[in-house]
């Protein structure tokens, strides 16, 4: 709804503020009316002649007369209004998303005008004061004003590019809610939610873009694991240790049949090869039941879509649990020459675990000192902490 | 909506391009020109003189001070402009793309602040 009004009123803030005036004038008159029939348009109709009567009253010359007489104009009949407010709501996505705005104001619009969370929710979620927040947001509407940036869908030549920053945005929001900082706080968690929510949005809205439907999968998919991933001192569990049975199969299942519905496409691309990896592991009954070539076989791809030494790093797992912890040696010693991931603890600590496979407890040892040297967090120290007792003990 | 697209690159590379990738350069720029010309999107721009050139102007208690050089010293420095009248940021940054500069240096896309 929100969407629809800003499109007929070119203005973000009064299209909030509308909206919710239209949600009071509900509860104050439904209790005494009777809930109408089709309370989507009741509402829509009761917040855009708030608009209407907004810009009349601040009307001072031919342009207000001339807002107010298209906000009259607009009468959507009730079966135009849902491909209306999905359009509506694709060229909201794609506004926040634009490149112009910076990462924190894509994401904190994103997040209070899709997803309807409050500027103290948002500021909760990503530790900074509600002031700031609320600075962030002020700024980011006020660039989109006076930079121009168009509410639009972008089209055909530029919308693959700004399809990836959607997606981009949407999984930087599903990762914000697991982050080692995320912890307990629910406001966190709830991130993943949203996004997971917001991707299925967006893969309805665009039904033949085989990457948000990847996204989408992918999200579910690694949703799925996530009463298994703590223990109870809230430290992560590693995959291989994880108790299956916790698994949310719901979860899981929605994520396989929308990755089946991507890849019918026929249209790969790395969301959708991301998606494919945890399909492997949610497929697995039990850890040692993994298909490790597969896998393998998956980072080969993803390593040419999105080159990228953590791709190399994880493509480097996957080959020493395919093809032995030798070959995965090979291929972490070019990334260490590379220089690449220097000061990135998990490549020690991969080493670290290889040489402990191939029975060399000295070198391994030593690979796990310097993991803990860089681990950033302390569920990550204890870890690896663990690990190198169990190497030297 | 018009912007102010500032040209900003390495002085001194360019300044040592070969001579025919100076006069590539160059005739790029007219092709620009032409195609924006046509378009209906250009209202004029300039080449600036190098910021060795430039002198910087403040007036601080009613004193006029003058020094040499630009008014900031920037990695990158401004050697031209353009206006534009474009109908979004979008085309903006589409016309910016396109300007020969943007290749191995940087465009500043700014709107300008109509004062009607």
């Amino acid at each position: 709804m929100v969407a629809t009004l800003i499109r007929a009123t070119g203005d973000w803030d009064v299209a909030e503020e509308c909206t919710q005036d239209a949600f009071a004038l509900a509860l104050e008159r439904w209790p005494r009316d009777g809930i109408p029939r089709n309370t989507g348009a009741w509402l829509t109709t009761a917040a855009r002649n708030r608009a209407i009567d907004r810009a009349r009253r601040a009307a001072t010359g031919a342009a207000k007369l001339q807002e107010v007489a298209v906000l009259s104009s607009r009468n959507d009949a009730p079966d135009d209004e849902d491909s209306g407010v999905a359009d509506d709501r694709l060229r909201l996505i794609f506004t926040c998303c634009h490149p112009a705005l910076s990462i924190e104001a894509q994401v904190a619009l994103t997040l209070r005008t899709l997803a309807g969370l409050t500027t103290a929710e948002i500021a909760r979620a990503f530790l900074v004061p509600e002031a700031t927040m609320a600075q962030r947001l002020v700024r980011a509407k006020r660039k989109i004003r006076n930079a121009g940036i168009p509410y639009r869908v972008p089209p055909g030549h530029m919308l693959p590019e700004r399809t990836g920053a959607v997606l981009g945005v949407l999984y930087l929001l599903f990762n914000e809610g697991y982050s080692a900082t995320a912890g307990t706080d629910l406001m966190r968690q709830n991130l993943s939610g949203e996004a997971v929510r917001l991707g299925r949005v967006l893969a309805r809205l665009m039904p033949d873009e085989p990457e948000a439907l990847g996204l989408l999968a992918l999200m579910l998919l690694h949703d799925g694991r996530r009463n298994s991933r703590v223990d109870a001192a809230g430290d992560l569990i590693p995959l291989e240790e994880q108790d299956r049975s916790r698994w949310d199969r719901a979860s899981i299942d929605e994520g396989l049949a929308v990755l089946a519905g991507a890849l019918r496409r026929a249209r790969p691309g790395p969301y959708q090869v991301q998606a494919a990896i945890a399909a492997c592991h949610a497929t697995a009954a039990r850890a040692d039941e993994t298909d490790w070539v597969e896998i393998a076989a998956l980072y080969d791809r993803l390593a040419v879509m999105v080159p990228s030494p953590v791709v190399e790093l994880n493509r480097a797992v996957a080959v020493a649990m395919a093809e032995g912890p030798r070959a995965g040696l090979v291929l972490l010693e070019s990334l260490e020459v590379s220089g690449a991931l220097a000061g990135y603890h998990l490549l020690p600590a991969t080493r670290a675990d290889l040489l402990r496979r191939l029975d060399r407890p000295v070198e391994a040892a030593e690979a796990y000192r310097q993991a803990l040297e860089q681990a950033p967090t302390a569920a990550e120290r204890r870890y690896l902490a663990r690990r190198l007792a169990e190497t030297t003990g | 909506m018009r912007y102010l697209l500032m040209i900003c690159g390495d002085e001194a590379g360019l300044a040592s391009l070969s001579p025919e990738d100076d006069s590539r350069m160059s005739s790029g720029y007219e092709d620009f020109g032409k195609e924006m010309a046509q378009r209906g999107v250009l209202q004029g721009g300039e080449r600036l003189r190098p910021s060795t050139d430039a002198t910087t102007v403040r007036v601080r208690n009613g004193d006029i001070i003058t020094s040499d050089g630009p008014f900031a010293e920037t990695k990158e420095q401004v050697g031209g402009y353009f206006v534009v009248d474009c109908k979004d940021l979008d085309e903006a940054i589409e016309v910016a793309s396109k300007i020969p500069g943007a290749q191995s240096g940087s465009i500043e896309v700014r709107p300008i602040w109509e004062m009607t």
